[in-house]
């Protein structure tokens, strides 16, 4: 019964985590319609960020999120505006993958030669032993919670950006109809260009706290994007909602998973699943029921 | 046969004429680099008969690929084979490729066009995984063939001509298929497939048969790979970087077309194969691929060939037009104006350009 | 006459819209037929139901005496239903040629004799499929462009293209959606004479448009849609007689009820 809790709780919470890179890449898709396959790797990339400002600067990695947030933003806006934006034709929603695809590999190429493939991991005080607090007789470490808070946070302010403020409608508006938010003068571009920065900078906390539960190196992106690639299809491309519930889902039967028969197997849970709703329902739990057209 | 379509087949069968006394050059380097230059093109060409002709990219061929190289190992390591009756098996690989590729294709195949390059990113990693994690493809330390005592100087020469054979054996393939109902049934899913499907086509069973028909042919390639390199390890055998290059060399020659592929293989892999010697660092490799594929994609979206052949065909119809308009006089209006030149070209022009 | 094509009572809602409310329509053989109404009246709606482009709601669609409710599209083009888009959609890349050839294809299939098997690699279109197209083309006028890609067409050359493509299935019936939208006078003059030829020999239409003159000039009869359901249904004179038609169109005065102009 302990260890059943305990692979509840840590699927719970991690799946948060993931959600919140989930919902990234969900964004992404419903608004510019292109699958950011290189989230995997920018997930390491914040978090090799988080480590070289813990390792050589010794800035604690939440206050290093203020520095990598916004960095990351940048990246993803600068992706968009020069790989993807001058897209043209009518094979532009695969050529965009393909691009992010040559992105991801460029960037994992660079870490690889600035790091090498060592493995390392976030080993600040949050994760130290000490940082843990004790419910019902469990220790749980404030990492997994702040994590989980973390993403709870940001899942939150995505939700009121998109909800609440008027940028959020251009949005909204966008993910509906490319064409009519042009006409009623929504600036698509810049909707895209931000749009894609947001989903890129949740990369920066998802990585930051990745890293600070698992030991990583630049070939973790794989890992990475073949999980967020199996969440994002069961709970349905474009939904945010279905992103954080699958999430949870998907972490949570990982985990117990892991408990209850083979750590080793416990990605294998990732992938049956994947192809069950590929055969059974391919637009997911909550997705649209895509038309077959092109 | 129009004679453009002459001087084609002559060039190719210059081509392969080309190709086919490279090894006798008794170059070791050179004929190690050809393999791996014909092994590309064959993929090349099979992965452009499914992706290219219907618009569906596919990620996922180094599934066939591998399968290929484990379906040679495991048969290798049982049999313990060695001397000529090795070549046999790669017709076996190719259709053990060709036997995944349809529950693969499937369930893949029911998707939407990005959906379904994410599905076979996903089909790709189930394998790479099953093979990395299963006792009998040895995991990690995969499967090594039983030595061949063949004369190290000539050893690449049998696998040269092999894949030349799967090489030119598939553009006939390819070919073949682009005249016929079922490439144009292929060309028009492309195009609009549920109008196509509206008129009859039956998409399904087509796609699935060309995505069958590319995995026969990597599988093959895979089967050839085995005994060439030596060895079937999972990240070699299940190389997501084969996916990306297969791509980007069907993009480059000219996505969707007959002789792109072929182009796009032969230009990339003479160096792709050179860099692997003399570049110890593969980081940089990966660096530059995915630059380049950058660079292709956003600049010569349609391929270095059609671009190359429209630039062409411009400057050759603006050289026409200026030839005509000196022939008959000054033109109204601006000079080299289309306008005035296409008057001055049929009749000697007196009034305004129409 | 009998009716070759049927609709009854055919209901089809999208979310909250009702596109389509109790609708029935009769369509004569060998009749050219209008379909009338206002912008979301739910013309293009009952052209999808009727050709397989999704399910109905309820009701029932008839070809003949045959129960065609809900069949896929390549089902209902089998039995003889042709169809035009109102946004054409042709094969881009393909040559016109090529694209006839498609659409010749299932006609061609079923046309060999049964248990041959087929060679997969047979040239693509017989030379018969061919002579067809071409005097198919001709007739259209567009022949002058067989090998040209239908990509470089214009417009209303692509309307001609789909209507020569839907043509060589040989259909008993079929359906326009706009002939003659965003089309040329000339050619829109052009489009109502081949109406007119191949109704003579034999093909029934049923033909949704925007344009009065040309649909009140074309068609034996005309059905007029009003919210999804047909108000009125007569000929060309009956129906522009019908003071229910201007209600529908541009609503009624005195109730002054928030019916959409036209």
């Amino acid at each position: 019964m302990g260890s059943l809790i305990r692979a509840i709780t840590d699927g719970v919470l991690g799946g948060g985590v993931y959600g919140l890179m989930a919902v990234g890449l969900t964004l992404i898709f419903g608004v510019l319609d292109i699958i950011n396959i290189a989230q995997g790797i920018l997930v390491v990339l914040g978090a090799y960020l988080t480590y070289v400002l813990w390792a050589h600067l010794h800035i604690d990695q939440f206050l290093g999120l203020l520095i990598t947030i916004p960095g990351m933003f940048i990246l993803g806006v600068a992706i968009q505006y020069l790989f993807i934006r001058p897209l043209r034709g009518r094979e532009r929603t695969s050529m965009s993958l393909l691009a992010c695809y040559s992105v991801a590999i460029i960037i994992e190429g660079i870490l690889y030669q600035i790091f090498g493939s060592n493995y390392v991991s976030i080993n600040d005080y949050w994760t130290s032993p000490q940082a843990t607090v004790q419910i019902f007789g469990y220790y749980l470490p404030y990492i997994y919670l702040l994590g989980f808070a973390l993403a709870v946070v940001s899942v939150m302010a995505i939700y009121l950006m998109l909800y609440r403020t008027q940028f959020g409608r251009s949005v909204r508006a966008t993910m509906q109809d490319h064409t009519a938010a042009r006409l009623v003068g929504i600036d698509v571009n810049r909707v895209a260009a931000v749009t894609f920065g947001i989903g890129v900078a949740v990369t920066a906390a998802g990585g930051m706290v990745f890293g600070s539960l698992n030991a990583f190196n630049p070939n973790t992106g794989y890992d990475l994007i073949s999980r967020l690639l199996a969440i994002v299809i069961l709970g349905g491309m474009g939904s945010i909602g279905g992103a954080l519930g699958a999430a949870v889902l998907m972490i949570t039967l990982e985990s117990l998973v892991d408990v209850y028969w083979n750590p080793e197997w416990s990605v294998v849970v990732f992938y049956a699943v994947l192809v069950a709703v590929l055969v059974f329902r391919p637009q997911g739990l909550f997705g649209r029921k895509e038309a077959r057209a092109q | 046969m129009k004679p453009a379509a002459i001087w084609r087949a002559a060039g190719l069968v210059v081509l392969v004429g080309a190709a086919a006394v490279i090894p006798l050059a008794k170059n070791v380097t050179v004929t190690h680099v050809g393999v791996f230059v014909l092994l590309y093109v064959g993929a090349a060409v099979g992965w452009n008969i499914f992706s290219g002709f219907t618009g569906y990219i596919s990620l996922g061929a180094a599934v066939f690929f591998g399968v290929g190289v484990y379906t040679v190992a495991l048969i290798s390591k049982h049999l313990d084979l060695v001397g000529g009756v090795v070549f046999a098996l790669y017709p076996l690989a190719g259709l053990a490729a060709a036997v995944v590729a349809v529950p693969f294709g499937l369930v893949a195949l029911r998707v939407r066009r990005h959906t379904f390059v994410v599905v076979t990113i996903a089909i790709f990693f189930i394998f790479q995984f099953m093979a990395s994690n299963f006792s009998w493809t040895g995991g990690v330390s995969g499967i090594f063939p039983p030595f061949l005592d063949w004369d190290p100087n000539t050893f690449d020469m049998p696998f040269y001509y092999t894949a030349l054979v799967v090489a030119v054996a598939s553009a006939v393939l390819a070919w073949a298929i682009w005249g016929s109902r079922f490439g144009l049934q292929l060309r028009a899913i492309r195009d609009d497939e549920d109008r196509a499907r509206g008129l009859g086509v039956k998409t399904m069973r087509v796609k699935l048969t060309a995505f069958v028909i590319s995995g026969f042919i990597i599988g093959i390639l895979g089967g050839l790979y085995f005994y060439f390199q030596s060895e079937a390890l999972p990240e070699y055998a299940f190389n997501p970087f084969f996916d990306l290059t297969v791509a980007l060399m069907a993009f480059i020659g000219g996505f969707g077309t007959l002789s792109g592929p072929i182009f796009g293989a032969l230009l990339l892999e003479p160096y792709l194969g050179y860099a692997q010697y003399q570049v110890t660092n593969a980081y940089v490799a990966e660096i530059v691929l995915g630059a380049l594929f950058l660079v292709v994609i956003i600049f010569l979206p349609r391929g270095i060939l059609p671009t190359a052949g429209e630039k062409l065909t411009a400057l050759a119809a603006g050289w026409q037009r200026r030839a005509a308009s000196r022939d008959t006089g000054p033109p109204p209006g601006t000079p080299g104006s289309p306008a005035g030149a296409a008057a001055a070209g049929s009749t000697a022009s007196t009034g305004p350009a129409p | 006459m009998t009716a070759l094509l049927r609709t009854e009572n055919v209901s089809k809602a999208f979310g909250g819209v009702q596109a389509l409310a109790g609708c029935t329509l009769e369509v004569d053989r060998g009749s050219i037929a209008g379909l009338i109404g206002p912008n979301g009246s739910g013309k293009t709606t009952l052209f999808n139901m009727i050709t397989g482009y999704g399910r109905v709601d309820s009701g029932d669609v008839y070809l003949g005496g045959t129960r065609i409710t809900n069949l896929a599209p390549d089902k209902v083009f089998a039995l003889g239903i042709g169809r035009t888009f109102q946004l054409t959609r042709v094969f881009s890349r393909l040559t016109v040629m090529e694209n006839m050839i498609v659409a010749a294809h299932y006609k061609e299939r079923s046309r060999q004799q049964g248990g041959r098997i087929r060679n997969p690699f047979a040239r693509a279109g017989g030379t018969a499929t061919r002579q067809r197209a071409m005097e198919l083309l001709e007739f259209t006028g567009i022949a002058k462009l067989a090998g040209a890609r239908a990509e470089t067409l214009s417009y209303g050359q692509r309307k001609l293209l789909e209507l020569s493509y839907v043509l060589i299935a040989e259909p008993e019936i079929i359906l326009l959606d706009e002939p003659a939208g965003g089309v040329n006078p000339t050619l829109v003059g052009t489009i109502a004479d081949r109406i007119r030829e191949l109704n003579r020999r034999g093909t029934t239409f049923l033909i949704v448009e925007h344009n009065m003159e040309f649909v009140m000039g074309l068609c034996d009869r005309v059905t007029v849609l009003d919210y999804g359901t047909a108000v009125v249904s007569g000929t060309p004179d009956e129906v522009r007689n019908d003071h229910r038609v201007l209600d529908a169109y541009l609503g009624t005065a005195e109730e002054d009820d928030d019916s959409p102009a036209a």
